[in-house]
């Protein structure tokens, strides 16, 4: 019952100076939240409004006909019609457009006497994603062109051909947002509970009243207890609001269960509170705690697959991935989401976590009594 | 004694002040000069949008020499790792436990309807999970069948060429390598990391253990204390944009076209924004958690986030395009694309160069004040 009491007493101090201070207090839920949407809607693949230009030689009904597919798509915006070819340079250098179509004379007499047309399109490979994909969505608006333009007896299939027919299986759309929206919680708790519990042994060290909790009559687990449990709470609660902001304001499907979310969230939590903790009882300083969690967070955000995927990465890279906690929770979260993963196959993603959590939170009791000045 | 001499004076004394702070706590060096190195090295290999080797699945259902030739195209392009598998049963089995992120198949008629109708399809399922991949897979599925199509021609054997065809070319990056677009950015995340969170942190340090009170005592004025503050940061802040540079155009071979004078000159100058953003936020808090948790909502997951170094700008909507207009990042990740890649086009560089001016004076005049208010207060 002692133990109980104590460890209460101690998590009461720790919420206590959470939130006494009314700038902390705010900085757990409002920005957390504040960021939840801006870089929900910022974190995108898709391409909307990609500025283009046109310069049309031909002039022809054809040429204006396959340049009105483009004006109608909602992905690009025209915003400069050339009149000369060294204007491209100067329209693409200057990021006037990100991309010029340039249709050259003998565009539809090509066409009518059936040799290939040539559609020129130049693109600023500043960003090389946005150029592929755009690259992407004009070579299938032209393949649609060309069959329009066989079925309207225009040319005629003057020999066998194949034709592409693509589909994609759980995101029919290829919406990028689903894919960022449902892991970006994962991320963003993570940032809130490694901030949280690396500062709070480095504070109690740099002010002095850690020799104080110390000589009290609390043993390391109570010590280590009393510290995670703050943690654990904000960052289940920031996690499970912004799952709910997935679903309710982004439209991310959820096709899981509520059970297999928090059980995937709660050890993700504690693993973090355990590396938080560790860093925290590594360090001297509040600052040296903070640039500690920054270390340990800057990879493991690269190295999670959040916005690159991990296939891309080299071989002995992609195992080094294994021991980021973060890639763990984010492969679970859109298995949860998107794929409909239920409690019995989480299990891959979650004794990674629980393994992690179960070195990290001892080593950091055992730090608090044997890492002093 | 003049008063030029006695201001040199006082800020000799404090940036030795500050010198010696930053030497007693190696964290701050590491940071610098460790840190970048480390992301460097993690971004270059860790962070690509190139897709290479994707496992997909092939079935053919037709055993004609036409779909043999087309699935030996799969297999020999650097895209792809094919796998062949007899059915189609089989095949959405793989696909559903991630073990290939795409099905090519060609149905039974393949090669009788090429000959009879002069038109067959080939279906490609990608797994639509995460979907900028999935269009990349799409996209490469596209140019694959266009070989096979070339190659037949070339053999002078009848088919059917698409009416129009795309000629393209991607300027500044001809093989379109995600790393040349990464890595200038990371630059914008590393010197972000050194001027708005470390700055924040060391200035709200003083106030919360009440040295800054201290020093305010003595006769150093506010403008010394602002100079001695900002100086040490400036060059550490230098130092790891100029390491970046060497490491990325050397060891991840990123070109750089521009010149080094307007590098030098420009990132100064958002060093310079960078800074003042972390002085103001440490003298309106004054606590180093809250200047902490402020420096990473406000400074760093912005400069990631909304700053165009992954996701495009130009395609979030109007509201966040906005937002991002007060995000020094945003102004520094397009001159540094730009001078990587395209080189000095100034009438790129200006715009930005004059936003990180405007920001740079707003910032630290702001943090002055700031000050100056607290002391009266």
């Amino acid at each position: 019952m002692d133990f109980v009491r104590r460890i209460i007493a101690l998590m009461f101090k720790e919420f206590v100076v959470i939130l006494k201070d009314p700038k902390s207090r705010f900085v757990i839920i409002g920005p957390p939240l504040i960021q939840f949407f801006v870089f929900g809607y910022a974190a995108t693949y898709d391409l909307k409004n990609v500025r283009y230009a046109i310069f049309d030689e031909s002039r022809t009904p054809e040429s204006r006909q396959l340049l009105s597919r483009l004006a109608g798509s909602e992905n690009f915006e025209l915003t400069k019609t050339l009149l000369a070819e060294k204007e491209i340079d100067v329209v693409i250098n200057c990021e006037k457009a990100r991309l010029v179509i340039h249709i050259g004379p003998d565009f539809s007499r090509n066409l009518h006497i059936g040799r290939p047309a040539t559609l020129q399109v130049i693109v600023d490979g500043r960003n090389s994603n946005v150029a592929l994909i755009a690259l992407g969505y004009i070579g299938s608006m032209v393949e649609q062109y060309n069959q329009e333009l066989v079925r309207k007896g225009v040319v005629s299939m003057n020999g066998p051909g194949v034709v592409l027919v693509d589909r994609a299986w759980f995101n029919a759309n290829l919406q990028s947002r689903w894919f960022i929206v449902s892991a970006l919680g994962g991320l963003i708790s993570m940032v809130v509970v490694m901030i949280l519990t690396s500062l709070s042994v480095a504070r109690e060290r740099e002010f002095g009243t850690f020799d104080q909790l110390l000589v009290a009559p609390f043993n390391p687990a109570e010590i280590l207890i009393g510290k995670s449990l703050p943690g654990m709470f904000f960052g289940l609660m920031d996690a499970l609001l912004f799952a709910a902001g997935a679903v309710y304001w982004f439209d991310v499907p959820f096709r899981g269960t509520i059970g297999a979310l928090i059980l995937a969230l709660g050890c993700f939590i504690l693993t973090i509170v355990g590396v938080g903790l560790l860093v925290s009882s590594l360090s001297m300083t509040m600052q040296q705690a903070l640039l500690g969690s920054f270390v340990f967070m800057m990879p493991s955000v690269i190295l999670s697959g959040f916005a690159t995927p991990i296939e891309n990465m080299p071989h002995w890279l992609q195992i080094g991935t294994l021991i980021n906690p973060l890639r763990h929770i984010i492969t679970a979260l859109r298995n949860i989401f998107l794929e409909g993963t239920g409690v019995s196959m989480i299990w891959p993603q979650l004794w990674p976590l629980l393994l992690m959590a179960g070195f990290t939170l001892p080593l950091a009791g055992w730090m608090f009594r044997h890492r002093s000045q | 004694m003049t008063p030029r001499t006695l201001f040199f004076m006082r800020m000799r004394g404090i940036l030795r002040k500050e010198v010696l702070q930053i030497l007693r706590d190696p964290s701050s060096i590491a940071l610098a000069i460790v840190l970048p190195l480390v992301l460097l090295f993690i971004f270059g290999y860790g962070l690509s949008l190139d897709a290479e080797n994707v496992p997909i699945a092939v079935v053919l259902d037709d055993n004609s020499p036409a779909a043999r030739e087309v699935s030996a195209r799969f297999d020999l392009s650097p895209y792809f790792k094919t796998i062949h598998l007899t059915s189609m049963a089989e095949a959405t089995e793989w696909l559903n436990q991630r073990r290939v992120d795409g099905i090519v198949h060609l149905q039974s008629d393949f090669s009788s309807s090429l000959f009879s109708r002069n038109l067959s399809p080939v279906q490609v399922i990608v797994n639509g999970i995460d979907a900028n991949r999935a269009r990349l897979i799409q996209g490469y599925a596209r140019g694959v069948l266009q070989t096979w199509t070339e190659l037949r021609q070339a053999r002078g054997e009848p088919v059917a060429g698409p009416a129009v065809k795309i000629s393209q070319r991607i300027w500044f990056n001809e093989a379109a390598v995600s790393r040349n677009f990464l890595v200038p950015g990371l630059i914008t995340l590393i010197m972000t990391l050194i001027g708005i969170l470390l700055t924040a942190l060391v200035v709200a340090r003083e106030w919360e253990r009440g040295t800054m009170e201290a020093i305010l005592v003595t006769p150093i004025r506010r403008v010394d204390l602002l100079m001695g503050k900002v100086l040490p940061y400036f060059i550490l802040g230098m130092m790891g944009m100029g390491l970046s540079v060497v490491v990325g155009t050397t060891l991840f071979q990123v070109p750089f076209r521009g010149s080094f004078v307007a590098l030098f000159i420009l990132s100064a100058l958002f060093m310079l924004a960078s800074l003042g953003f972390g002085l103001l936020i440490s003298a309106a808090v004054r606590v180093q958690f809250v200047a902490a948790q402020i420096s990473i909502v406000a400074g760093f997951l912005p400069a990631f986030f909304l700053s165009g170094l992954i996701f495009d700008l130009d395609s979030t909507p109007r509201f966040i395009q906005i937002v991002s207009h007060m995000v020094p990042a945003r102004y520094f990740v397009s001159i540094s694309h730009t001078l990587f890649m395209a080189g000095d086009v100034w009438p790129v560089l200006l715009p930005n160069a004059l936003a990180l001016a405007v920001m740079a004076v707003l910032f630290t005049s702001l943090a002055f004040r700031k000050i100056t208010k607290r002391l009266e207060g």
